[in-house]
């Protein structure tokens, strides 16, 4: 295994330091380290280092539509972004509601080596909503699941989110909800306001996600578990959450990087590669997301990168998927929505895409763990100065559907390792 | 004026334009030779994902009355479930020379679609998208006003119905404003977008309050199944509360006019005695659809976009 010595880089939330990754592991942060013979060097003047980022919202597609993608294709996506870990979605097919489905996506993941993956289990069989899945064989199995969400859909039925939520108490897993009261939101197209009257496309109103947030935080409340809230999207779930932590209800929230950064307004050019799920909203829900990412209020970063093959977004709006890529761009777009409105320092960065995602998601063993010595060389280097401009045919994804096509963005992963291997170098994928 | 995709998009000059054309063309009808050959060697595809007999029709006297070739393009039925035909078709119509494409299509934006994907270049003419819009059927009703109110200038009209799902409602405030109408629409709370703050109208609950101010009033088409979703309690209880029949119809102005886009529901939003009554222009609609979407398509398809450039400039 190559050892690594990387100079002159600034260790985030530290000085500028060589790192030294040997066997797997950073084994010294410093200056004048004494690197074996055969070490490569990496020039890292002028870019910062940050933990391997961790994405607990990721759509692999595989198995089923490995049309749209595929763990290998996602992985090294998330790899170019800089991520060194990625939760993959249960919205598969079939789905991911056994041990035999999730053990297959961790293996897949395993064997593609660009990022670890860890499956997310559903709620219920079959995504359906009705009958709980066998939470505990998956949790028990070699992909050992602790996150488990009916994603896409939204567990709606409240006693069956009780009985989730207690049930998971036995192995410490969590429950992500996605938020979507599906009365509220039937044929939803597009953020419900002044703008979807216009465009006569039917709302998808933001009490649709805040009532289940509410409602779910009170429900996790009564049964003392862990509930996580996936792709919070409006200003009333912000409040509703920042008042939940205030009085010291347990729950965690993650906001994507599309809604950090894209408003409705896009619809307007019925172009559908701004449909998406949780809808694009106003420019006052944009700041308050990112107000609550900066406050604390919501935890994380997730990328909900959701791949679609190019049939299934050249088409009218109605007949469009839902959903868009996240993973390249997603480190860019932050960079952009809060280090360059100083909302947040990289220090923030840090901790909303890679330590704390990795608490939630229960893998703080492996992944966002601080650059020091000891820890898993899972890490990032970025270079903060320069400017992309997004092309969706040069993405590694097998899907295109970037709703940041043509922007120019901030910053470029310029490296990333995976437990001292290195997945992208030179900002290009490294195997 | 490259393609007529929404009623929003035409200034007051080019709306008169329209109007004052289609009112040369109306008096071509009573003409014996009722044929222009403006169009002559140019190609009108009528493209309809959704059923609607009349307004294909209507286009299709108006294309062919401009000698047009017109080739009808029927979706319905074929496999349009996914968007992806919506495209081939769009390739297959540009293969086939379309300059000019009159689209019907059920999701709200499919001719914007048309029109901005680059996946063809004739001109798109938008036949009801949706629940977004159906500016012919506005200019349609302006030209019909017109007719017998003079100029929209402060003229009072009421639109009553289903507004949140209407296109028609959509594309008459938009061109009527433009006109220089006060408009309001009347609906119940259920019927109407939550959010109406950037519409150029008022909003009333109450068909009677309007009713009495109102220089032409518009009756929408109100689906029964829509009660089934608790937009209303019951078929009668609409018609009781925003139906117009003669004792309502009493509270007009003298020369107020009753207007239907069609197709009718008698009994629901109209009774049959104001559809059939002096007031009711609703005949008449169906005879100014035909001039002024030749109108439309002369203005779009002849080379004549010039005038149009002059006139706004
Ligand atoms: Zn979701």
């Amino acid at each position: 295994m190559t050892a690594y010595l990387i100079t002159g880089a600034k260790i985030v939330g530290g000085d500028v330091a060589d790192l030294l990754i040997e066997n797997g592991k950073i084994v010294a942060v410093g200056t004048n380290l004494d690197a074996p013979k055969d070490a490569e060097t990496i020039d890292a003047q002028g870019l910062i280092a940050l933990p391997g980022l961790v994405d607990l919202h990721t759509h692999l597609r595989e198995p089923g539509r490995e049309d749209a993608e595929t763990v290998l294709t996602g992985t090294r996506a998330a790899a170019l972004g800089g991520f060194t870990a990625v939760f993959a979605m249960a919205n598969t097919d079939p789905v991911a509601d056994t041990a035999g489905v999730v053990e297959q996506v961790w293996r897949l993941g395993r064997d593609a080596g660009y990022a670890d993956v860890y499956p997310i289990g559903a709620v219920t069989v079959g995504r359906k909503g009705t009958q709980l899945a066998e939470l505990g064989a998956m949790a028990d199995s070699a992909a050992r699941v602790r996150v488990f969400s009916d994603d896409g859909d939204c567990v709606w039925d409240a006693a069956l989110m009780r009985r989730a939520l207690e049930y998971v108490k036995a192995f410490d897993g969590v429950i992500a909800q996605h938020a979507q009261e599906p009365r509220l939101t039937q044929g939803a197209q597009m953020n419900e306001g002044a703008l979807s009257g216009v465009l006569g496309l039917t709302g998808w109103p933001s009490v649709a996600e805040e009532a289940i947030i509410a409602r779910d935080i009170l429900l996790n409340a009564h049964v003392g578990s862990k509930l996580h809230i996936c792709h919070l999207s409006t200003k009333g779930s912000v409040e509703i959450v920042r008042a939940a932590k205030k009085r010291g209800f347990e729950v965690t929230a993650e906001v994507t990087p599309h809604h950090l950064l894209l408003t409705e307004d896009l619809a307007a050019s019925y172009n559908p590669v701004y449909k998406v799920n949780p809808p694009l909203r106003t420019k006052d829900d944009v700041e308050a997301v990112r107000e609550g990412l900066a406050d604390g209020t919501i935890d994380i970063v997730a990328t909900d990168h959701a791949p679609h093959p190019v049939e299934d977004k050249d088409c009218e709006w109605s007949a469009a998927a839902f959903g868009m890529l996240g993973l390249e761009t997603a480190l860019s777009v932050v960079q952009q929505a809060m280090i360059d409105t100083k909302l947040m320092t990289w220090a923030d960065v840090a901790d909303r895409m890679s330590y704390r995602p990795a608490a939630i998601g229960q893998v703080g063993g492996e992944h966002g763990r601080p650059l020091e010595a000891g820890a898993p060389a899972n890490l990032v280097l970025v270079d903060l100065a320069a400017e992309r401009t997004v092309v969706p045919g040069e993405s590694a994804s097998l899907s295109r559907n970037t709703p940041f096509d043509g922007m120019t963005l901030p910053g470029k992963v310029v490296a990333t390792f995976l437990r001292g291997t290195a997945t992208v170098l030179d900002g290009k994928l490294a195997r | 004026m490259r393609h007529l995709l929404s009623a929003g998009d035409l200034s007051r000059d080019e709306a008169n334009l329209i109007l004052d054309t289609a009112e040369e063309m109306r008096s071509l009808a009573d003409r014996p030779i009722k044929k222009l050959p403006a169009l002559r060697g140019r190609t009108v595809v009528n493209l309809f994902f959704e059923d609607s007999t009349r307004t294909r029709i209507s286009f299709e006297a108006a294309a062919k009355r401009l000698s047009a070739d017109v080739i009808n393009f029927s979706a319905k039925g074929s496999s349009v479930s996914k968007g992806e035909s919506l495209k081939d078709t769009a390739l297959t119509l540009q293969a086939m020379g379309a300059d000019g494409v009159v689209c019907r299509h059920g999701s709200s934006g499919a001719p914007h679609l048309l029109a901005t994907s680059g996946w063809m270049t004739g001109s798109v003419v938008n036949a009801g998208d949706g629940t977004h819009e159906h500016p012919t059927q506005a200019l349609l009703d302006a030209f019909t006003m017109r007719r017998h109110l003079g100029s929209l200038e402060g003229r009072r009209i009421t639109i009553v119905g289903d507004v949140l799902h209407s296109r028609v409602a959509r594309s008459n405030v938009l061109l009527l404003s433009t006109l220089g109408a006060d408009v309001t629409v009347v609906a119940p709370p259920t019927l109407l977008p939550v959010d109406m703050t950037s519409w150029p109208c008022a909003t009333s609950y109450d068909l009677d309050g309007a009713l009495a101010k109102s220089d032409a009033v518009m009756m929408l088409r109100v689906q029964r199944e829509r009660m089934n979703d608790a937009y209303f309690p019951s078929a009668r209880e609409y018609t009781r509360r925003y139906g117009l029949d003669v004792h309502r119809m009493a509270q007009l102005p003298d020369d107020a006019i009753v207007l239907h886009p069609g197709p009718m529901n008698r009994g629901m939003e109209i009774s049959a005695e104001v559809a059939d009554s002096a007031r009711s222009v609703i005949v008449e609609q169906v005879t100014n659809g035909v001039a002024v979407r030749m109108a439309v398509l002369y203005l779009l398809l002849s080379g004549s976009n010039d005038t149009t450039e002059e006139q706004t400039a």
